[in-house]
């Protein structure tokens, strides 16, 4: 149907972020194609260590499942994103595919091994999600592709991770957000990844924060640098949420946080965190 | 412009009635609630999928109605405010609501109420936290919130064993 009706046509997943675009007139599509009706894509699946979302499963849906239970941050994402009404009906694919530069899954899934799968009629490819989101509200899906399922690695023993979001409301898009998820082995942390959200054009992977972590215990210092590079890899905007320089402030503080929840989490400690609003 | 298409044929149940439609594809459910059905319990608050005034419950999950387009809700079963009373009695949410002074200008309260159908569904003795996330999204809300919380408390113990 895509390839029939051309770039003016949308997909319809959710509807949590194009229905409200469209009321605004900013999206204004000539065809609108629903993907709710479409049999088996929605789906938690777990298969030698991987988990496979298919694209319209709903952000309730992961909250609840097995899958968010083994990974954390997963959980602490579908857990937290907007509120109930918008978790009944928004998905992960939809999310994805809509790369809103405020959104929640790309930021956390930016520090999983993640692989967007895309399809059109006769062909299906997957694409790491670095690769799949290429700038604000903008993916490498082309327009007759629809992303049919999101691939996540299981992260190995011994690691944690962590997301947490400060938004003003629940269904408001947060000011500011962080993902952190760390390999630990004993007191060092073997490797991390460190994503940012809200401070930028897409979420943010801050390397150098996450050099400042490999190979080194955990200590005040390494984690002082972290937040201090993460801090510096934010490119925020001044916007009603906040100033530039109060986001940046507040990614650090999240930064820290997330970090701290990881190393507890990946020690086998539960920790229950989630977005943070009044 | 894009061209106006025919309009669709759908099925829905809403409040236990099934209904057969004709509707224009860009009708939202909230305008077919309202509108086509007169049921205008459901409340249009910021249009913009935020205040959670329009939730009703689709197949048993809370929604905000004007985030939903109608053609959607085919094959559904809607619950709205006026489907909670049974037999001319208050349900026991609505019933709470009242007794417990869970509202003012009752412009939020049926969105509120059917947040809270779906939290009691799933969870019969919420927390206080569990509450709180439950109705994040209805942030039109009279009475300053304390007395919201009380209600639906009041809902859960009066629900026990109903």
């Amino acid at each position: 149907m895509l390839a029939e009706f051309g770039d003016d046509a949308k997909l319809l997943a959710g509807g949590q972020s194009l229905i409200p675009l469209m009321k605004l007139r900013f999206a204004n599509p000539s065809h609108l194609i629903d993907l709710n009706f479409v049999a088996g894509t929605s789906y938690i699946r777990e298969e030698n260590g991987t988990l496979y979302f298919g694209a319209l499963t709903r952000h309730a849906e992961i909250e609840t499942s097995p899958a968010a239970a083994k990974i954390p941050i997963i959980r602490d994402c579908a857990a937290g994103i907007a509120d109930v009404q918008v978790r009944n009906r928004g998905t992960i694919g939809g999310s994805l595919a809509e790369a809103d530069p405020s959104g929640d899954w790309a930021t956390v899934l930016m520090t999983l091994q993640t692989e967007v799968r895309c399809q059109n009629a006769t062909q299906d490819r997957g694409l790491q999600l670095a690769d799949f989101i290429k700038d604000a509200y903008t993916t490498a899906l082309a327009h007759d592709e629809v992303v049919s399922e999101v691939v996540v690695k299981v992260p190995p023993k011994g690691s944690g991770g962590a997301y947490l979001a400060f938004k003003r409301s629940a269904p408001v898009y947060p000011t500011a957000s962080a993902a952190v998820q760390l390999a630990m082995a004993g007191e060092v942390c073997r490797d991390a990844a460190i994503a940012l959200g809200c401070v930028g054009l897409t979420a943010i992977k801050a390397k150098d924060a996450e050099a400042a972590l490999r190979g080194q215990p955990v200590t005040k210092k390494t984690l002082a640098a972290a937040v201090e590079a993460a801090r510096a890899a934010a490119e925020p905007q001044s916007d009603m949420r906040g100033s530039a320089d109060y986001k940046r402030t507040l990614v650090g503080a999240l930064v820290k946080r997330a970090i701290d929840v990881a190393v507890r989490r990946a020690r086998g400690e539960q920790v229950e965190v989630s977005h943070i609003y009044a | 412009m894009p061209e106006i298409i025919d309009k669709v044929a759908i099925k829905l149940s809403v409040n236990g009635v099934s209904h057969s439609l004709t509707i224009e594809p860009r009708m939202l459910l909230v305008e077919l609630i309202r509108e086509t059905l007169d049921l205008t319990g459901t409340h249009v608050g910021c249009d913009t999928t935020y205040c959670g005034a329009c939730t009703v419950l689709m197949n048993g999950a809370a929604v905000k109605s004007c985030t939903v387009f109608a053609v959607q809700a085919d094959g559904a079963e809607v619950m709205t405010v006026e489907g909670l009373e049974r037999d001319g009695q208050l349900h026991p949410i609505q019933k709470a609501f009242g007794d417990a002074y869970g509202l003012q200008c009752g412009y939020c309260t049926p969105g509120l109420m059917l947040s809270t159908a779906q939290l009691l569904a799933q969870n019969q003795r919420p927390s206080e936290k569990e509450m709180r996330k439950a109705i994040a999204g209805n942030t039109c809300r009279c009475t300053g919130y304390q007395n919201i919380l009380k209600a639906i408390q009041l809902a859960a113990q009066n629900m026990k064993g109903a």
